[in-house]
Order: C-alpha cells, then sequence, then structure tokens
C-alpha cells in the first residue's frame, strides 16, 4: 500500500464549529471533524479517492479518518484535521516547558485503511483511555 | 451592631477643630454619635497616649480596572514574595505595586484609609472597573470616568455647548456610576490614536479643531453647572517632561475666574492630580530641576484650586495612565515592556514599568519635587497625599512619605544616601526645609482635606456626631518625642484600631473583618435633552463596537452596595 | 404569539456580538428562530432546545451505565472529591460567567486547587509573550473606525470568528474609514490558502513553522537592510511590499491566532509579532491583537488576574497563588501525573487535548460540568449538566479586547436545572462545612 508523508496541522472550520454547538455525540461531528484535508497532488501520491478512510500515523498514536480533498489550498505537503479528538489522538503534546502543546507541525504518515471505520468523537475517546461504558 | 467607645485618645480632628484634646469617640449603628448616646453596652477601646482620627482617604490611585489589570497580568514578577495565605474569611492576597483586589482592600484598611477614589475609568470598560471594585473588601470606592479625550465633549465644546457637554456627562456618569469628571492629558490621548500628542494647553487635536485649553475650561463650566460634589479632576498636558512646569500653570490659570457651585461645601473649580509630576524645570535631563516653588506659590495664593501630590517612593513599580503618549514615550526612554489600550471614542491607557532608583540623579529629584510641594503648602487643607499609586510609589509607601513629612532628619538621612546628593540638593529646595508637618496638617492632608475637596465632608473625613463611624485609632503619642523617625512610618503602617462604618475591620494592625463595601457614585438629573439623547444613539449605531443597550453598568453583580449621591441640576 | 429579545450577546466566540435578535415564545420557555448571528451562533441558541438534552446530573456506574442523581447529590460528590484531595485540578471557565468564575475560585482557594483556563492550548504562549515583551493593543471599536492596515496573521476568521471582518476589521464604515473595505490593506499570513486569505490583498503563504523568521524578516526591512533572497518560503521583495504597506498606513493591527501560538517557537513568536507591532509605532501607530477563542476565556483570566494576580495556569495548593507555565500549567501537570482529581467547568479537554492528557484524565476522580454531552464527560464519573451560559441565563463575559459585556438571559432552562454559578454555591457552602471555619 502507498504511505505518504506529511505535516500535520490542525485547527478550527466552520463546519466543525457548528457540529460542537449540535452534539459531540452526534455523527455530523465526525463528518467535521473526522476528516484530514489534504492537497490533491498529495491524494494523487497517495493513490487514494476523494472520501477514502485513511489511517493517520505519527509518534504518538494513530487514527482512522477520511480524507478528502482540501478546500482551502493548495498546501501540498500539509495535511489539515479540524481540531477535535482524531486530530488530538496523533499531535505531539510536547510542550517543551511553554504549558502548550505542539498541535501545529507534527510530522505524520497517511496510508489507504479503506475497510476501517472512523469512530465518533466521543466513543474515540473512550476507547483509548479505556472507559468502560454501558 | 455594636457598639464602641474610644477613651481618652488624642483626637485629630479639622473639620472641628480638635487639635489632639484628648476626647472619646462613640459609635452607634454604623455612625459616630455624642459619647453620651452609646449604651453600657458598648465595648470600651482604650486609645491613651494614641493617635485617634477619621478613617484617611484616597483622592487619587489606581487601583480598580483595565490598566490596573494588564499590569497585574503582565508582570508575575510583582508578586513574587509578597503572598499571605488565606485566614478564615480572609482572602489569600499577593502583590507589590499592582496588588490583587483583595490585598488593595486590606492594606489600606490596615493603615486607616477607609475610602479610596479610582483615578481613571474608561467608560467602556466601567463594568470591569466595577467588578473589581466590587471584589476590593471593606473600603469605599468611587471611579471617575475620563472625559478629556471623549468625542461627545470635544464635538460639543467646539460649539461651546455647556448644557449639551453637561448632559451627556450625567448620561455617562449614571451610564458608568462614575463620581466625577476627571480628564488626562486633554486632547493628547485622541491624538494619540494617530501616534501624536498634544504638549501645550494650544495644541489643537487632529481633527476635532479644538484645544486642551478650551476643553477644560468646557469641563469646568459643565461641572458647576451640574453642581456635582467633586470639582474636574485633572492630569494636564506635557506630564514627565523637563520644563512643563509651564503647562501646568497655563493649566491652573484656566480656573481664574469660575467659582464653585454645589450644595456640598466644595469651594474648588479644578483639582490638579500628582502635581509632583508636573513640576519640572530644565529643558533636558541634564540640566532638570524643581519648580515647586513657583508652582506652589501659585497655589497658595489662588483658592479655587486643590492639588495631590504624587510622591515619589523610591521604589520599583509599574506605571500607567490614560496618557497614552506618555507611557510610549516612557518605554522609549526605559526599554521596559509596553502595554498600550486604545478605547474607541473615549480614551486610552498605556502601562509601563519603572525603577525610581535612588542612584539616579532625576528620580531623587522627582523625589524631593513631591515632599516640597506638601512642604511648601500653606494650607495644608488644599494639598492631599498621594503617590498617584502606583506611578509615583505604591499606595503601601504612605506611612514612609508621612515619615519624610512629618520628620526633616528623615529627610535629610534620604538625602545624604542618595548617589547624586549633591547635585539632587542645587537641582531642587528640599534640603534647606525645616518644616516638619504636624497630626494636625497630617489629618487635613488625609482627610478633611480630600473629604471637602470630593464633596464628601458631610459623610466621612471627620468625627462629627452623625458622620459614618470611620475611625482610626494609632499607637503613636502626640506627647512624648520622636526618637527614631521609623516609629512614625511603622504607626501609620499598621494602624490599632479601625472602624469602617462602625464595623471594626482592623485590630493591632491585622484584619479580622471584610467590612461592608460601598459604591460611591453621582445620580445627576438634568433637563430632558433629546439632542444628546440622539446624538448618543447615532453614535452607537455608526461607531461603537457594543450597542447602547449593553453599555451600562447596572446590576447587582457590578454594584452590589450602591451609595448614590443624588445631584439635580435640571431647574 | 411570540417575542422578540434585542442586543442579545453571542457565547459562541471571543468576538462577543451583541446585536443578536432571537425570537422566543410568549412563555419564554421556546426559542425559535435566531437573527444576525452567524451560523455556529445561531447553532448554539437553537441547540439549547435539543429533545434528548441531558437535564440531570449523571454518575457512572461500576458497570459503565449512567445513573441520574439529583443536584445535591451531585454537589455532594464535588465537594467531597475536590475536599479530599491534595491537589485536585479545576479546568475550564471559558465557557461560563464571571459570576462563576468567582465562585469557583473561592472554592478553589479552599481545596488548594491548581485553577486553569483554556488559555493552557490557546492563547497561553500569548501571555507569557505578554509578560515578556507588554502588548501594546485597542478596542475593537478603534479598528472599525480608525484602521486602514490589517493583517490575520495565522488566525482564520471567516472559520473560527465568522464575523469579525464584518463586524469589526474588514468591511465595517466607521469615522474615518469611511469607505469600508476599500479603506483597507488586508493582508494574511498562513501557510494554506484560507478562506481569510482568498479575499486578502496580499497573501504571505508562509512556510509553517517558520513564522518566526518571517516576522523577523518584516522588522530587517523596516529597517531596510539586507535579506536573503528568500525567508520562510517568501521573497525578499514581497517582504519589503509588506513591510511598506505597513508603515504607509495611519493606524494598523496585528491579529493572531493559532498558527503562531502552536507552533514550536510558540511564545517566541509573539514575542517577534509584538516587537514588529511596538517597531511599526517608530513610523505610524500600530496595535495587535490575539484572537481569543471561547467568549469567555478573555474573562477567566481577567478575574483570576484581579483575584490572585496572574491570568491562567494558577496553582493554589500550597496556601498562596503560584504562577510557572510549564509548571503549574494543565497539560504538564496532567502530563506528570501530577493531580489527584479532575474538575472540568466550561470547556471540552477530553476533545481539545493531546490524547495522552485525556487518558490521565480517564484514570482520576472526576466530574464534569457542561451542558453538553462531550469527550470530557464521555471519560468523567460525574456529569452535571448546566443551564448555558448566554442563553438561559445572563452575566458577565470579556471580548477578545478586554471589553467586558453582560449576556442577557433570553429563555428559561428546562425545569430544575441550576446554572454554573447556582450549582458551584451549593458545593462552595459544602467545601466549607467540610474544611470547617479555616
Amino acid at each position: 500500500m502507498a504511505a505518504i508523508n506529511l505535516n500535520l496541522i490542525s485547527g478550527r472550520s466552520i463546519q466543525q464549529g457548528v457540529a460542537i454547538e449540535g452534539g459531540k455525540e452526534k455523527p455530523a461531528y465526525r463528518t467535521a471533524a473526522g476528516i484530514i484535508e489534504l492537497d490533491l497532488s498529495d491524494l494523487k501520491k497517495l493513490g487514494a479517492w476523494k472520501g477514502t478512510n485513511v489511517r493517520v500515523t505519527s509518534d504518538y498514536g494513530n487514527v482512522i479518518v477520511k480524507a478528502i480533498e482540501t478546500t482551502q489550498g493548495p498546501h501540498p505537503g500539509i495535511g489539515f484535521i479540524p481540531m477535535g479528538p482524531w486530530a488530538n489522538s496523533i499531535v505531539n503534546p510536547n510542550t517543551y516547558s511553554t504549558g502548550m502543546p505542539t498541535f501545529k507541525g507534527t510530522p505524520v504518515k497517511v496510508e489507504v485503511a479503506i475497510n476501517e471505520p472512523i469512530m465518533l468523537g466521543i466513543e474515540l475517546v473512550q476507547r483509548q483511555c479505556g472507559v468502560k461504558v454501558g | 451592631m455594636a457598639e464602641y467607645i474610644i477613651k481618652n485618645g488624642h483626637v485629630f480632628d479639622p473639620l472641628q477643630g480638635i487639635k489632639g484634646d484628648k476626647a472619646d469617640v462613640a459609635i452607634k449603628d454604623g455612625k459616630i454619635v455624642k459619647d453620651n448616646q452609646v449604651s453600657s453596652k458598648a465595648k470600651t477601646i482604650d486609645a491613651k497616649g494614641k493617635t485617634v482620627m477619621a478613617g484617611a482617604i484616597e483622592i487619587h490611585a489606581h487601583i480598580a480596572g483595565p490598566k490596573v489589570n494588564i499590569g497585574r497580568i503582565y508582570r508575575p514578577e510583582d508578586k513574587l514574595f509578597t503572598y499571605t495565605p488565606k485566614k478564615g474569611n480572609i482572602r489569600m492576597a499577593g502583590g507589590t505595586s499592582i496588588p490583587t483586589t483583595f490585598k488593595t482592600g486590606y492594606e489600606y484598611a490596615k493603615m486607616g484609609y477607609t475610602t479610596a477614589m479610582e483615578a481613571a475609568m474608561p467608560p467602556l470598560f466601567s463594568r470591569h472597573v466595577h467588578e473589581e471594585i466590587r471584589d476590593t473588601p471593606i473600603i469605599d470606592e468611587g471611579a471617575f470616568p475620563v472625559f478629556g479625550n471623549n468625542w461627545f465633549v470635544m464635538e460639543y465644546l467646539k460649539n461651546n455647548e455647556i448644557e449639551n457637554t453637561s448632559a451627556y456627562c450625567a448620561w455617562l456618569l449614571r451610564a458608568t456610576k462614575g463620581y466625577a469628571i476627571k480628564l488626562v492629558n486633554p486632547g493628547g490621548t485622541e491624538a494619540w490614536a494617530w501616534g501624536l500628542n498634544c504638549l501645550s494647553v494650544n495644541d489643537p487635536v487632529p481633527y476635532f479643531d479644538i484645544t486642551p485649553a478650551e476643553i477644560i475650561k468646557g469641563l469646568i463650566e459643565a461641572n458647576e453647572y451640574l453642581g456635582l460634589p467633586h470639582s474636574i479632576h485633572i492630569h494636564p498636558n506635557n506630564l514627565g517632561n523637563p520644563g512643563n512646569y509651564t503647562t501646568t500653570l497655563d493649566t491652573l490659570k484656566l480656573a481664574e475666574g469660575y467659582k464653585a457651585k454645589n450644595k456640598f461645601g466644595r469651594d474648588q473649580v479644578m483639582h490638579l492630580t500628582h502635581t509632583q509630576f508636573h513640576s519640572y524645570g530644565g529643558d533636558n535631563w541634564a540640566n532638570f530641576e524643581s519648580k515647586s516653588k513657583e508652582i506652589m506659590d501659585y497655589v497658595n495664593k489662588t483658592k479655587n484650586i486643590t492639588i495631590d501630590t504624587g510622591n515619589v517612593t523610591l521604589d520599583e513599580t509599574t506605571t500607567m495612565t490614560a496618557d497614552g503618549p506618555f507611557e510610549h514615550h516612557l518605554t522609549e526612554l526605559n526599554h521596559l515592556k509596553w502595554a498600550n489600550v486604545d478605547v474607541e471614542l473615549e480614551t486610552a491607557a498605556g502601562v509601563v514599568p519603572y525603577i525610581y532608583s535612588p542612584d539616579i540623579k532625576v528620580c531623587a529629584i522627582q523625589w524631593a519635587i513631591g515632599l516640597e510641594l506638601a512642604l511648601m503648602a500653606k494650607d495644608a487643607s488644599r494639598c492631599f497625599i498621594t503617590t498617584d499609586h502606583p506611578n509615583a510609589g505604591p499606595f503601601t509607601r504612605y506611612p514612609r512619605v508621612i515619615k519624610w513629612l512629618m520628620s526633616a532628619k528623615a529627610r535629610e538621612a534620604q538625602i545624604k544616601a542618595f548617589k547624586n546628593s549633591d547635585k539632587v540638593i542645587a537641582a531642587t529646595h528640599i534640603a534647606g526645609m525645616d518644616r516638619e508637618i504636624s497630626l494636625y496638617e497630617l489629618a487635613q492632608m488625609t482627610r478633611a482635606g480630600p473629604a471637602k475637596s470630593l464633596g464628601l465632608a458631610s459623610m466621612c473625613g471627620g468625627l462629627k456626631p452623625g458622620m459614618d463611624a470611620d475611625v482610626v485609632v494609632y499607637d503613636f503619642s502626640p506627647d512624648k518625642p520622636v526618637a527614631n523617625p521609623d516609629q512614625i512610618e511603622a504607626a501609620f503602617s499598621r494602624a490599632a484600631h479601625v472602624f469602617k462604618s462602625g464595623v471594626e475591620v482592623v485590630t493591632n494592625g491585622e484584619v479580622v473583618n471584610n467590612g461592608n463595601k460601598r459604591t460611591i457614585w453621582v445620580n445627576a438629573k438634568v433637563k430632558e435633552n433629546p439632542q444628546v439623547m440622539r446624538d448618543i444613539q447615532e453614535k452607537f449605531l455608526k461607531y461603537y463596537s457594543v450597542s447602547q443597550a449593553n453599555y451600562e453598568a447596572l446590576g447587582h453583580h457590578f454594584i452590589p452596595n450602591p451609595y448614590a449621591i443624588e445631584v439635580d441640576a435640571s431647574q | 404569539m411570540t417575542k422578540t429579545v434585542t442586543d442579545v450577546v453571542c457565547p459562541f466566540c471571543g468576538t462577543l456580538c451583541d446585536d443578536l435578535e432571537v425570537v422566543v415564545s410568549d412563555d419564554g420557555k421556546q426559542l425559535t428562530e435566531v437573527y444576525n448571528a452567524c451560523v455556529i451562533g445561531t447553532e448554539k441558541f437553537l441547540h439549547s432546545q435539543a429533545k434528548d438534552r441531558v437535564t440531570r446530573p449523571r454518575l457512572r456506574q461500576e458497570d459503565g451505565s449512567w445513573k441520574e442523581i439529583s443536584y445535591d447529590d451531585a454537589a455532594e460528590y464535588t465537594a467531597q472529591m475536590l475536599a479530599k484531595a491534595k491537589k485536585p485540578l479545576m479546568y475550564g471557565w471559558s465557557s461560563t460567567n464571571c459570576e462563576a468564575q468567582s465562585v469557583g475560585h473561592e472554592i478553589a482557594e479552599m481545596v488548594g486547587a491548581c485553577v486553569d483556563n483554556t488559555a493552557a492550548v490557546c492563547h497561553g504562549t500569548t501571555l507569557i509573550a505578554v509578560q515578556d515583551i507588554g502588548i501594546p493593543s485597542c478596542t475593537l471599536g478603534e479598528i472599525k473606525n480608525r484602521a486602514d492596515r490589517i493583517l490575520f496573521w495565522g488566525c482564520n476568521p471567516a472559520h473560527a470568528h465568522p464575523r469579525h471582518m464584518s463586524r469589526y476589521s474588514i468591511y465595517p464604515r466607521g469615522f474615518f474609514t469611511g469607505k469600508g473595505q476599500k479603506s483597507r490593506k488586508m493582508i494574511v499570513v498562513d501557510p494554506r490558502v484560507t478562506d481569510t486569505a482568498k479575499l486578502a490583498d496580499v497573501h504571505l503563504q508562509v512556510e509553517q513553522g517558520r513564522d518566526y523568521e518571517l516576522l523577523n524578516a518584516i522588522r530587517v526591512a523596516l529597517n531596510n537592510e539586507w535579506l536573503p533572497d528568500v525567508v520562510a518560503g517568501i521573497p525578499a521583495q514581497k517582504i519589503r511590499e509588506v513591510a511598506d504597506i505597513c508603515k504607509s498606513g495611519r493606524f494598523g493591527i496585528i491579529f493572531f491566532g493559532m498558527g503562531v501560538t502552536q507552533t514550536l517557537s510558540k511564545n517566541h513568536n509573539i514575542d517577534e509579532a509584538i516587537a514588529l507591532t511596538k517597531h511599526l509605532n517608530e513610523f505610524t501607530k500600530f496595535s495587535i491583537m490575539p484572537m481569543r477563542g471561547h467568549y469567555n476565556v478573555t474573562g477567566s483570566g481577567e478575574v483570576l488576574a484581579w483575584q490572585f494576580g496572574f491570568p491562567y495556569s494558577v496553582d493554589l495548593s500550597r496556601g498562596f497563588a503560584r504562577y510557572n507555565p510549564g509548571d503549574t500549567s494543565t497539560i504538564d501537570l496532567l502530563a506528570r501525573g501530577e493531580v489527584d482529581a479532575m474538575f472540568t467547568l466550561g470547556s471540552d479537554p477530553g476533545a481539545h487535548f493531546p490524547i495522552s492528557c485525556v487518558k490521565q484524565i480517564a484514570k482520576l476522580p472526576s466530574v464534569c460540568i457542561d451542558p453538553h454531552q462531550t469527550p470530557t464527560s464521555g471519560v468523567s464519573k460525574l456529569h452535571v449538566p448546566v443551564a448555558f451560559c448566554g442563553v438561559e441565563v445572563g452575566g458577565n463575559a470579556y471580548r477578545m479586547d478586554n471589553v467586558p459585556i453582560d449576556m442577557r438571559k433570553v429563555v428559561d432552562p428546562p425545569a430544575g436545572m441550576l446554572t454554573d454559578e447556582e450549582f458551584l454555591i451549593k458545593v462552595r457552602d459544602r467545601v466549607k462545612q467540610l474544611k470547617g471555619a479555616a
């Protein structure tokens, strides 16, 4: 399988903003923030269709999100995951004594994971934290 | 409420002309009463060999609001080694030149201060000022909204519309729950919005086509039209620059011919604040010198003016003022961190840390000038002690300033300690001055005087029956000679007893009660003025970034315990 | 019948718009329409009406299910947890009013907690820089009335502060800016061609993480000194062009966001941005302003500062206030496993902290106070739903330029629900009992 290496940044999007106010337990939150926005050239390098599920892996973890073509590009070499549990599963948590994690600029590997499911936001966090839910 | 009788103290009360006579002061239901009006249950405080005064009044300090808080936010170092932990109901407290609100209330109370005025409230931020006032325990507080660079004021005064200016001032005092009309570098702060300044009373304000002199005179007229308790309270143009005393005299002269009109017993039409910063000669930092004599000669002969000193205390501090261009000038001089906030349609503010080092000639001259002003005052009830907290030093240094004023020996020791002692002596008058301020004069400068100037003389600053029971007992005997001037500082640092509105808030120098603080504001009624109301509406629609309906400081959260002084100018 | 509430304040972002109109039913219980708000603000008001809303506290059971409990029991649980802990962390405070913050601080003082707000993962590094070098700034109305040079650096208001450009910064016609957008030059610095960048006169597509160099290069250009051909991916000529645009304005402003606070150089980026602003004041008038995220994160900083002297990351555990980001900051406290209870109000660290920190939260005794179900409530032992602040209860909030605005209540919360402040007062009174008179 093809894999590409990117520089990951996270941040707000208006869809993410609407979704968090609409309810983080809802699938709409996953639609808005369980994604990675890629430059068209990077999608081609990856050999993936738009809308394909991908695994994004960093030194700090990995997560399944949907690869979509960026609307705020071109930005070859940069992947954008809106702020939320999906991005935070893989960002660099080091603060280097500033108190602030390094949310922007995490090196990641992206590979196609067409059969892997994308989890809902709350579920994703609970799973990783080992929370027992009834 | 508990009753008290403070027995056998040496009472100093200029309001009643009491000059240290042994007398009893009785307290009942939050008020001072005749000593035969308390019951046998009244708790006796033995004040034998001690000094008894009314609670002191702070007429000018920056203790609440946005610029004080940016000072706290951007100076974590100001808190180092200062914190006291929570104890019972007394909150933890810390900070030096910009103490937390709790510390502000506690420190004032420990020194025997029971009322304080926040000297510059940006109207758009009045809700912030009031939140901090609410969290400052014990002391009664008012706040002066700034008017000297306000677009409405400048537009009305350009056409000499005094009635409209007055109506607007009354509206803004009500909207912000403000106490008095404050001017800071009139016109100059508006000019600063374009990076410019007005350094004399005749420099035109960019675009508005008006001069500082016109703004000052117009606001004196509006103030007296309304009959407010306080006069205009002015920080004039050209602060802090060598040779600025001429600008100061030009400013003072603008009050000539005006007479106070009010029902509060106030006589002055202008209060000139932190006069020390405005009494400089020379034309550069090398030939910088004191012009205190020139200023005080004028003040002494001019009855319709009051001043406060702005004493430099030789500390590290945090300067802050609505004089935006001055703070930019200061950061260019000392290269310390600079905060600035320009406020739409109204004002600006700047903040820069400063170190008044006794090793620096200019700082030592500033120290001398502040003391000279008070020592040259012929009428102690028109010259008040301030440090323009925190600009010339923290208010917690009042006891040290009092020591310097009351002891020529203490001053001499300080002059000798200066690195550039000879140069300082040559540039000032301080070395030859042997006047020592008496306790009676001290009570005039810190109690009766500021109370009268603020129009509060019937409420506080004195010990007449019927007044609020704000009473202080200092462990200081006027009978005994002072062996060491430091005794003065120690006694005034920590009062033996402090009563605020009849509640004992300090005992043996420690805060024992959070009191029942009030927010004092002025509710001025004017004739209905549809034009001004339309102008206000229009400015909010077009130029403000908040809606008019969301502008006013209202309600329990902001002013839980209001005390409104009513003024009726509608006739 | 319905009635319209005007001048409503929007409790979403730091823009704190106060011109919303909200239509409510005559009995004040139903909210039906929202005018003037952006899509996010509209959603916030409308979602408060959701039928599936949680309206009572819920305690996680052994089997992982929720059990509904009363507010009194929830307050008891919270008070016990905080009173027993040696070093509890009380985090959030950015989506609530100043009244609630004040009560929370009283509790924190009694139990010796670490208190922190969302600046920890937002503009905390800005505050560090401000402590280094200061901050020349202004209110948003000054921008509207005077500014002719607008820089957006590492921020994307088209997405994060949707009405910022129309209310304050780009489009409005102010007193000295009568031609609105035509009076202004707009410069955007961002590694992506964001929807904000697409509106700009000049877009500098900086290499991600190289903001410090670019800021420094603009200062070099201001001094007309030598520059390499390309800095941070931007040709020197372009840098000089931007420096000239800034210099030639009458009143300029740099708005900045997470693009500079969260990249590797962090507070140093902001140091340099402020130094650039200060530098520009030698030529003209310039200001700088952080684009604060939560509607009242600024207020939390203000209240913390006047009550304790520090704007965030305040550690009260020794009986007095300490502040040392990197040491007393939430992310580091969690990463080092230093706190023994987690109290969250008005924020969602479960969604917005790196997962390693969220795992720590899940291990601790924890209470989450939030009107929504969130990843934080999902990993907490107790979830206390409360009234929506700014919708179902008013209270004071501070806009990104520190201007305080008193929010309005527009509808009643569902019957029996408490506000943040009401719940905290219950907890405070119980903690007082547990801790005795002292």
